[in-house]
């Protein structure tokens, strides 16, 4: 263990840094579950590393927190630099190329989580073999889906490196606007392959769909619980990823707080501590942390909005939400239909923005009267992304929040997991069954583990089963 | 660059921000800044799955990483395709790049590890250790002057470790 209480997990002779997921069961004297807990371990120092840095490089100090989404907190640190510098409103060359950046950054994610984290669950069932049931096996198998996911996530790429500037530790997005334009040579490079992007994400659209539709008995209780929802929303109601005001929905759909300005967040959630755990537990105040959990992320987002702003994805949205008679869908295996509802919503969005002659205006940067909070929210692909941050009178870094979607998604993938635990496990042996099952639980909500802890070596998944006197029965690691 | 000279990428990977972790890029950037013919140099976070279709454009890769464990100052050595379970990770190892860029494209590109030592990883920096900056150096000249006879003896040394 190293001083902080992490786990060092050493991969000979390389390693990667990320984080790692621990899922405990303990038993009661029946042997029945009374409790699951899944464990991520948070590291908190990155809010101490910017401290004291200028205000104007924390958009690309940012990413440096995670290697698969840095441009959800390159974009929400400038949308709070944009706060400190005074800019109000962005020039519409500098907030298009900023959304163009983000809807390549949604659209490469979720194309690489759905293909080849969670295809081979789908194409093999959670019961296959792992060494089958892996994205190589979808490649010997399925080589045609194996290949758009490589592909889709390498448009999105390239979209990230036209906009930002490179594909990793981009610097595009600066306090009060944008560094650069799209030129009409980047811009027709880009448009060569919409038509093929838009195509592949009709069908993303349908194998999620189909597959959701033909095992919705299957899939209904799977890890389902009732929940509230959170994201941010347009003005008028829309699904918006780049910017809105906060709404929360109960699990019928009832408002909690509706078009709230996200500067003000904290007046509507808090972040509960709890001893066993080093990632915090966000939740709505109103609601107290027993009822005001909530979940974030395209499940959240396609339940809150009214109706989306693209003709093709709103059509699945609608056929999405006939599930369940329009109410909000609360299973959680619909996360991946809803998450391929905004693929196929990302490149709909990257066309429209394609063909808008503004991505080529020469007015990059505003300013305003300095100020020495910013606060910046955006939906990232795995859910809401909050940054706050304070400045003084030096333009350095006095205090930094943030919230990382998978803090907010903490709570009900720690219920996913029991729910989980109590319908499947018997006995006590952690089964392969189980291990998989609860794999798959977890894996629904795309956690991002390596933004929201710090660990040495691979990502396992470790369960341990306690007895009712806190003995080790069992214990199993992917 | 000559018709009958190898193709060669070299992808340094990890997190510049997390100390020597940043080895990886590190060695990228050191290897760009000498521009060796027949080589393209990337820079990444992690390994991902499009990494599979650079890697099928070339005839040799070496995946570049900080290494927590192991000789010092680097580990050099081949690898092959081998297919590996993800759990929640968007990252992949080398091997599961290989494999893909085999099963996807057909590649039959030949790769290689280079561990580079690092030491210190616990905490957010932007900046490597001493003894990570003296590995890394080792690492380079290793690597420079395997490049510049055209990537000959590559698998020859790597049979070696």
């Amino acid at each position: 263990m190293a001083d902080n209480g992490t786990k060092r997990i050493v991969i000979e002779p390389v390693t990667r840094v990320e984080g790692h997921g621990k899922v405990s069961i303990l038993l009661d004297e029946a042997d029945r579950v009374k409790q699951a807990r899944l464990h991520i371990v948070e590291f908190r120092g990155f809010e101490r590393f910017i401290q004291g840095r200028p205000f104007w490089e924390v958009p690309v100090l940012v990413q440096r927190l995670c290697g698969i989404c840095p441009v959800s907190h390159h974009l929400a640190a400038a949308k709070a630099m944009d706060r400190i510098v005074g800019a109000e409103r962005l020039t519409p060359t500098a907030e298009k190329m900023r959304r163009l950046m983000h809807y390549g950054q949604i659209f490469q994610s979720h194309a690489l989580h759905f293909f080849h984290l969670v295809s081979p669950d789908l194409l093999f069932g959670f019961d296959a073999d792992p060494a089958i049931r892996n994205v190589i096996g979808v490649a010997a198998k399925h080589p045609d889906l194996a290949v758009q996911g490589v592909m889709m996530r390498k448009y999105g790429q390239e979209v990230i490196r036209l906009t930002a500037g490179k594909k990793i530790h981009g610097t595009g997005a600066i306090p009060g606007g944008i560094n650069k334009n799209l030129s009409i040579e980047e811009r027709d490079f880009l448009l060569k392959d919409l038509g093929q992007m838009i195509e592949w994400s009709r069908g993303a659209v349908k194998i999620a769909r189909d597959y959701t539709l033909a095992h919705l008995e299957e899939l209904s209780p799977f890890g389902s619980f009732p929940s509230n929802h959170l994201s941010l929303i347009r003005s008028d109601g829309a699904m918006d990823l780049y910017h809105g005001n906060l709404r929360a929905i109960d699990a019928t759909g009832a408002k909690i707080f509706d078009q709230v300005d996200y500067t003000r967040y904290y007046d509507y959630i808090v972040e509960e501590v709890r001893p066993w755990s080093y990632m915090k537990f966000p939740f709505i105040k109103s609601l107290g942390p027993e009822k005001g959990w909530y979940r974030v992320g395209p499940l959240a987002r396609i339940n809150t909005c009214d109706f989306i702003d693209t003709p093709e994805a709103e059509a699945a949205r609608k056929e999405f939400l006939a599930v369940t008679g329009g109410a909000p869908n609360n299973i959680t295996m619909a996360y991946h239909w809803a998450r391929m509802i905004e693929v196929l919503h990302a490149i709909e969005k990257i066309g429209e923005l394609l063909h808008d002659p503004d991505l080529q205006g020469t007015d990059l940067v505003v300013q305003g009267q300095r100020q020495s909070e910013g606060i910046g929210l955006i939906e990232a692909p795995r859910g809401t992304l909050f940054h706050h941050y304070r400045v003084n009178e030096n333009d350095q870094i006095t205090m930094a929040n943030l919230i990382v979607s998978t803090t907010n998604n903490n709570e009900p993938m720690n219920r996913a997991v029991e729910k989980v635990a109590r319908d499947c496990l018997s006995g006590r042996k952690i089964t392969e069954g189980l291990l998989n099952r609860i794999e798959v639980a977890i894996r629904a909500y795309d956690p991002c583990l390596s933004c929201a802890t710090h660990a040495l070596g691979r990502m396992p998944l470790t369960v341990r089963l306690f007895d009712c006197e806190g003995r080790i029965v069992d214990e199993v690691s992917r | 660059m000559a018709p009958d000279q190898p193709r060669i990428l070299v992808i340094g990977y990890g997190n510049p921000g997390r100390l020597d972790d940043g080895l990886g890029p590190a060695l990228a950037e050191a290897l760009e800044s000498l521009e060796l013919p027949g080589l393209t140099v990337e820079a990444e976070y992690q390994l991902t799955v499009e990494d599979a279709a650079l890697v099928a454009e070339h005839d040799v890769v070496v995946f570049a990483d900080a290494a927590v464990d192991g000789p010092e100052p680097f580990e050099f050595r081949s690898v092959e395709p081998v297919a590996g379970a993800g759990f929640t990770s968007h990252s992949v190892e080398p091997a599961g790049v290989l494999a893909l860029a085999r099963e996807l494209f057909g590649a039959r590109t030949a790769g290689y590890v280079l561990g580079i030592r690092g030491y210190e990883f616990d905490e957010f920096g932007e900046r490597l250790s001493a003894g990570a900056r003296a590995n890394l150096e080792a690492a380079t000249r290793f690597l420079e002057r395997l490049i510049r006879r055209g990537g000959t003896g590559l698998a020859e040394v790597a049979s070696r470790n």
